[in-house]
């Protein structure tokens, strides 16, 4: 066969070093540390397809906003802009429009919280808010001590001030006041700094559980007695099924809990306003820190929230959200009952978004999420939820977005992915019969 | 410039949807760049509906595996009478399934590293430990594995101890029915891009592949940065023409058509040996082929704007 003629010259563009030598990225060199796990991912490539509609996505925790009243809002919007424009659309404080920091202390009043609107920031999202608390708190190597599962973005966040999380782990009550206390007696005897607890105790994201009533002044108590403070995070509290509201941390040890809020959850998620609610001395580093990082937080959106809470009826609201969010989760139990495989395992939320699902032994849902792509189903791996590589036999399902009919027809298919799943682990020797009994909330995976 | 207006189709639901987007938004800016009108298509239930309301002189496809690269899509357009840059949808099947374009390759006298390609069902009939174990008796170790079909590393494992073996495989077959254990064959790695032109089939200047981990997985393709290319390749002249000469061969024995791109391993002796063949290559930011265009002095949107000419003048094949 005739040689093709070899192209003889490179061209300039990108960086080059001798002879074409080309990274791509001339300023690998520079970066922080922190950003050495931040690489392409198949797994985040895989979740581009659980965005088309042929895919029955249960895995994304957006909230469901079909109910909320978009033409009034629209009036609301045009409203704002025609009378308060010129404060709408300026800089704000770094601390928060005033209004709406008292309006969210009546929110807060709702699960038992007593505070000053003074003590309020108003954050970029509460994902801001505990960003800012990583930041004024956690030096590289600081040990924080989190539920097993936990957060996903809350990981994220303390990964970037290189803190170490340590794991608790949680039963159907949350978390373990005992693992709690051992994992600080282990810390202390290591040496290390252990800043804070990092606690979701209501409708647990990923976990779907709740922090019994009676453990929670135990937990305050042992982290008061070994000088740590707790970070509450509390999205989904206004969102009992049963119009339960748990009583915050907050309320019964106000200078020792940092407590973070949203409106995502019961407004809309968009417009990203949450809060932080902190002792006085910590609130004014807060806001320094946030004023560094973004100035102030939206002033237009912080005047929208504002008047939906005055004009509109916010609790009502929330109340049909309830309602929505209660029926999503009965079509996922009920399928769940129908279609799993013998073996799996979930918890039974009563609020919030999430149902956290344990597979029979062997299985790894993070390998098998290709197979659930095939199959038009997609669900967060459980070692999105651990800072430790744990969670690999576990997934976060969640109610919120998909109809009811999509959930049952997502579980339907789900069922099949893990029947396929334990046939191919069967065959390659690497599952184990499924144990019987057992427990059946989330606990920190250590197959 | 050209008065050309094309629809480039790229997302789908393949696994590699992501990377497909990246490369249709990369490549539709090229094409504008050189003057040609685009509009960026998702493949999806519009797509036939889209075609016969708005005509497009051409379909360039950016999509990549699954039903994008295995000639599924390239019938639908066939159908439609829409001419489209790329391999005719009944050569494609063989390019994209890799244990038939290396059989082919092979019969054509060409190195490739043993292979086996083995369905989950054999697996489970014969025994798992029974199969792995004479694989690896037979090839040793390290071996590669991938599934049959499907491209961006997406799945694809380098095995270097047999206890390892059961855990990959079953990662693999979540990406495929069926995978390909493959020989490691240490060297260099290359990928040489072919494009056709009036005088045929071209090699593009090879890009010398080398991850910074030691393996050209997903992470390395598409983090910029974890892999350093020397475009062309450190080979010798002798070198450099074997590999322009196997991509050259398996664009013409495959029935490619316009555009493909050969990986290749160059051993320690010289030797070229056929890894695979794409028929839809990356155009990513961190892809291969815009990089051996750069090389060779041509840009991404001159080296489509030909091959849309060439799309045009074929016209829409009507089956």
């Amino acid at each position: 066969m005739e040689s093709p003629e070899l192209p003889p010259v490179l061209r300039g563009g990108q960086p080059q070093g001798p002879r074409g030598q080309r990274s791509l990225d001339p300023h690998l060199d520079r970066y922080a540390e922190r950003t050495a796990g931040m690489t392409a991912s198949e797994i985040r490539a895989l979740f581009s397809v659980a965005s088309r509609p042929e895919v029955v996505s249960l895995a994304g925790g957006m909230p469901n906003l079909a109910a909320l009243p978009l033409e009034s809002l629209a009036a609301e919007v045009a409203r704002l802009v025609a009378t308060e424009g010129q404060t709408a659309l300026q800089y704000g404080s770094a601390h928060g429009v005033p209004e709406l920091r008292e309006q969210i202390v009546e929110v807060m009043a709702l699960e038992g919280i007593s505070a000053h609107p003074d003590d309020v920031v108003v954050t970029v999202g509460s994902q801001m808010a505990l960003d800012t608390v990583a930041r004024i708190f956690c030096d590289p190597g600081d040990v924080i001590i989190a539920e097993a599962p936990s957060y996903v973005g809350a990981l994220g966040s303390f990964a970037a001030y290189q803190a170490e999380v340590v794991h608790v782990s949680m039963d159907d009550e949350g978390l373990v006041p005992d693992d709690l206390r051992q994992a600080l007696e282990a810390a202390e005897r290591a040496g290390k700094r252990v800043k804070f607890l990092y606690t979701i105790p209501n409708f647990h994201n990923p976990a779907g559980v709740t922090l019994a009533v009676r453990r929670r002044a135990e937990v305050l108590e042992i982290c008061a007695r070994h000088g740590v403070l707790v970070i509450e995070d509390n999205p989904y509290g206004l969102l009992g099924f049963d119009n339960q509201i748990y009583p915050a941390l907050r309320a019964d040890d106000p200078d020792n809990v940092i407590y973070l809020g949203s409106f995502s959850k019961i407004f809309a998620s968009g417009l990203r306003v949450g809060w932080a609610l902190a002792p006085h001395a910590v609130r004014e580093k807060l806001v320094l820190a946030s004023e560094s990082a973004t100035l102030c937080p939206p002033t237009f959106n912080q005047l929208l929230v504002s008047r939906y809470l005055s004009t509109h009826d916010w609790k009502g609201q929330i109340k049909s959200y309830r309602e929505v969010y209660r029926e999503r989760r009965d079509a996922m139990l009920g399928a769940l009952e129908q279609h799993m495989p013998a073996g799996c395992q979930w918890t039974r939320p009563d609020g919030g978004f999430y149902v956290w699902l344990t597979a029979p032994e062997g299985v790894d849902t993070k390998a098998m999420l290709p197979r659930a792509i095939t199959k038009r189903v997609a669900y967060v791996s459980g070692t999105a939820f651990h800072a430790n590589g744990f969670g690999s036999r576990q997934m976060r399902l969640s109610f919120c977005y998909p109809t009811p009919d999509r959930i049952r027809e997502g579980v339907r298919r789900l069922g099949g992915v893990l029947q396929d799943e334990l046939e191919l682990l069967n065959t390659f020797g690497t599952v184990r019969p499924p144990a019987l009994g057992g427990p059946q909330a989330p606990s920190p995976d250590t197959a | 410039m050209s008065d050309r207006w094309v629809a480039v189709l790229s997302g789908g639901l393949s696994h590699e949807r992501d990377v497909s987007l990246r490369s249709g938004r990369r490549l539709s800016a090229a094409l504008r760049t050189v003057g040609l009108t685009v509009e960026e298509w998702d493949a999806d239930g519009e797509l036939l509906g889209r075609l016969r309301r708005h005509r497009p002189d051409a379909v360039v496809l950016a999509l990549h595996g699954g039903e994008g690269e295995n000639g599924a899509f390239q019938s639908v357009l066939e159908l439609a009478g829409v001419p489209f840059v790329g391999t005719d949808s009944r050569w494609c099947r063989r390019a994209w399934d890799k244990p038939t374009a290396k059989t082919e390759m092979l019969r054509a006298g060409h190195s490739t590293p043993d292979w086996v390609s083995l369905p989950h069902s054999t697996f489970r009939t014969l025994g798992a430990r029974a199969v792995l174990d004479a694989v690896v008796t037979r090839f040793g170790l390290p071996l590669v594995l991938k599934p049959d079909q499907g491209g961006s590393a997406l799945g694809a494992r380098l095995v270097t101890e047999a206890e390892e073996l059961p855990a990959a495989m079953v990662g693999v077959l979540s990406y495929s029915d069926s995978v390909l254990i493959e020989r490691y064959v240490e060297g260099v790695e290359v990928a040489v891009s072919v494009i056709e032109g009036p005088e045929g089939p071209t090699a593009l200047p090879a890009v010398e592949i080398e991850p910074a981990s030691g393996f050209y997985d997903y992470a390395s393709r598409y983090t910029a940065g974890l892999t350093e290319f020397h475009t062309p390749a450190r080979l010798e002249p002798g070198q450099a023409r074997k590999v322009a000469d196997l991509a050259v061969a398996a664009h013409q024995l495959l029935g490619l058509r316009d555009v493909s791109r050969t990986d290749a391993v160059v051993t320690a002796d010289g030797d070229v040996h056929f890894l695979e063949v794409n028929v839809s290559p990356g155009l990513t930011e961190t892809s291969l082929l815009p990089m051996s265009a750069d090389a060779a002095g041509r840009s991404l949107g001159e080296v489509f704007a030909g091959l849309v000419e060439r799309a045009v003048a074929r016209g829409g094949r009507v089956l």
